[in-house]
């Protein structure tokens, strides 16, 4: 029941939670499960929406790191071609 | 719906056998926690693989510390879900996240790790980080 586990046949950040950027005003925090063609597949994720005055960016993504991820959507699609960059919020903390 | 008792058992024993007390309602949890004196860890257990598969063998290793929270105790989160519903809602603003590890000093969190500080990361560098806290929070000049 400890130490490594791998999910095989999964890709690399399956289960892992991620900082998603997309190139328009919206970014995602939640869990990577995984992605086909409609897009990025999230869990449990929070989003911060920069053109609906929600604060920056950065201060959301800080805050998710410092206590965790509010969670609105159980289950989130996130359409390929807007992803700009997947980061792990464990390496933003 | 939470998981077939036998699945989850030996991920219950793990957490006894490292000396964490169960705390399986939510009565159990406001007996525990509600109105607590000093230092305590409270491990939100998971059947998560690739985090609490490391993550409760990392705390095995960091009770293993010279300094030590008085309590630990352990809800299971998806499993025993009165419980874990109610020792969060001591976690004051931190969010949910399961497995994580909440370290309390008179009933307020001084300290959290998140599930997403548990993933991807080997038990001795999450056991390093709890023994940080440890000297941290419960050292003898705190």
């Amino acid at each position: 029941m400890s130490g490594h586990v791998f999910h095989p046949g999964h890709a690399e950040l399956h289960g892992i939670t991620v900082v998603l950027e997309t190139n328009g005003p919206l970014t995602y925090v939640g869990r990577y499960d995984s992605e086909d063609e409609h897009g990025v597949h999230m869990l449990d994720v929070g989003v911060h929406d920069a053109a609906a005055g929600d604060g920056s960016k950065d201060e959301y993504v800080r805050k998710s790191a410092k206590f965790g991820i509010r969670s609105n959507h159980k289950h989130l699609v996130v359409p390929a071609a807007v992803v700009a960059k997947i980061t792990r919020l464990g390496s933003m903390a | 719906m939470p998981y077939n008792p036998a699945l989850v058992a030996p991920m219950r024993a793990e957490m006894t056998r490292m000396g964490a007390k169960e705390l399986m309602s939510a009565a159990e949890v406001d007996a525990a926690i509600g109105d607590q004196k000093g230092s305590m860890l409270v491990f939100v257990n998971s059947v998560c693989g690739c985090a609490a598969g490391n993550a409760r063998p990392a705390l095995s290793l960091a009770l293993k510390h010279s300094v030590l929270p008085q309590h630990v105790v352990t809800v299971f989160a998806g499993q025993d879900l009165d419980a874990a519903a109610r020792a969060r809602q001591y976690f004051g603003d931190y969010q949910p996240s399961s497995p994580s590890i909440a370290l309390l000093r008179d009933g307020e969190v001084v300290h959290f790790i998140h599930r997403h500080q548990i993933e991807g990361r080997v038990p001795q560098a999450i056991a390093a980080d709890l023994a940080a806290a440890f000297d941290r929070f419960f050292g003898a000049a705190v």
